[in-house]
């Protein structure tokens, strides 16, 4: 092969190069979303469905309670619930000094990685917003979403003041 | 093995069949999913109103005093920022005086104390509201209850809006409203950076029957009813009482009557 030797050479330098975001992040990016809800408890729909479609639902919320002024959501099985997103916090959200005492970890998923810094949002107007374990903060930071619905809802207690 | 013009033409269509059901059947099953058997009602408590008004008694406001606490009660509630410049400035309900707030009809021989009386001015709920005509995306509406509000949601902040309304009665923000909210009230929204807002006629209280804020801290002074219903005490004043409404050569019909005269002149 004619400069054989500065080919295949080249060719080691490129493929490693390319290949050094995976073993730069190897045994990191693997961590798990914190599902900390109370167990025993049904959201507004079956787990699957609010998996799924959460946001068409919230959506869909929105638009019934600002445009057609219903309040009132009733569910696949007939149980009524407030159009608010404090129904949502009501148990998505805890304060961090009460998650470990109250929460309890949820079965169907992995609740390793509470510790990755990764998932610390450091947004200057998110950083007092986003206790780094509540649940929804870190399932739409795991899937890289950024939701803006705390720039006007506010957290309880004022937590994002 | 090569293939002929025939075949290529065949396999090609085959799998472009293949993808596009494809696509229909997951577009389908995302269209099942996302409905879920489900109603949506109203609250039950909900003061069901068909037409929003506002009767603005100028007698009870006599001092200062009295328009302040009307105003402060709003700003409260609602999460309406104090900014350091009239630019910046977040109006949901304030005062002006008569030459400003009924520009059409200023005189200038007009009575001293009228001239310098402040008038409680706010969005006036129009019938035909300028702002929504304006708005391009449909963030301003008006409700069946005759408010006329807002889907921050939806808004943009072109500001169409506010060069519509012939009142003023739109703020925009320049900037962050929450450093600059003193008394932040938890249970209700604030707004963001690069929306427009405006008073919501109380929509959240109406919910839950009671009056709208101004009306509540006004002792009297503001009567909040439904023109619709003619047993209300606006429809009352408003039919009976010598009663004037700002800006009506616009033709938006403003909601919001001032009972200039006192309760006595008929």
């Amino acid at each position: 092969m004619y400069k054989g030797g500065r080919i295949i050479a080249s060719l080691v330098v490129f493929v490693a190069i390319l290949a050094f975001p995976f073993f730069y992040n190897l045994g990191k990016a693997n961590a798990g979303p914190v599902i900390n809800v109370p167990t025993g408890s049904q959201c507004v729909e079956p787990v699957a469905y609010m998996r799924a479609n959460h946001m068409q639902l919230l959506n869909q919320w929105r638009d019934e309670y600002v445009r057609q002024g219903k309040t009132v959501y009733v569910n696949s099985q007939g149980k009524s619930f407030n159009i608010n997103i404090d129904t949502c916090l009501q148990c998505h959200y805890s304060n961090s000094s009460t998650t470990s005492a109250t929460a309890v970890s949820h079965p169907a998923v992995s609740t390793t990685g509470a510790s990755n810094p990764a998932v610390n949002t450091t947004e200057a107007s998110n950083s007092v917003v986003n206790p780094s374990d509540q649940f929804c903060v870190t399932c739409h930071n795991y899937a890289s979403v950024e939701p803006t619905c705390w720039s006007c809802h506010n957290l309880p207690e004022g937590a994002n003041q | 093995m090569s293939i002929n013009r025939r075949q290529f033409l065949k396999r090609a269509g085959a799998v472009t069949a293949l993808g596009l059901g494809g696509s229909f059947a997951t577009i389908g099953i995302g269209d099942r999913l996302a409905s879920a058997a489900s109603e949506y009602e109203e609250a039950p408590n909900a003061d069901k109103i068909k037409h929003w008004a506002m009767v603005v008694d100028m007698s009870k406001f006599k001092t200062e005093e009295d328009i302040n606490r009307v105003i402060q009660s709003c700003d409260k509630i609602h999460n309406i920022p104090q900014m350091d410049n009239s630019k910046d400035e977040i109006k949901w309900i304030w005062y002006d005086d008569y030459e400003h707030t009924f520009a059409d009809s200023e005189n200038e021989y007009l009575d001293e104390t009228m001239k310098k009386m402040p008038f409680i001015v706010m969005c006036n709920h129009c019938e035909n509201p300028a702002c929504v005509r304006a708005c391009p995306t449909g963030a301003t509406f008006k409700r069946e209850d005759g408010i006329v509000t807002m889907d921050f949601h939806r808004c943009i902040g072109c500001r169409f809006c506010m060069g519509a309304c012939p009142f003023g009665a739109r703020s925009f923000n320049f900037r962050d409203p929450r450093p600059f909210i003193k008394d932040f009230n938890p249970n209700f929204p604030t707004r963001t950076q690069g929306v427009v807002e405006k008073c919501l006629g109380c929509y959240e209280r109406l919910e839950n029957g009671e009056q709208p804020a101004c009306a509540e801290a006004s002792n009297g002074g503001l009567i909040f009813g439904d023109l619709s219903d003619q047993n209300s005490e606006v429809y009352k004043i408003v039919s009976t009482k010598f009663t004037i409404r700002r800006k009506t050569q616009f033709g938006t019909q403003p909601n919001v009557y001032y009972l200039v005269g006192g309760g006595d002149r008929a």
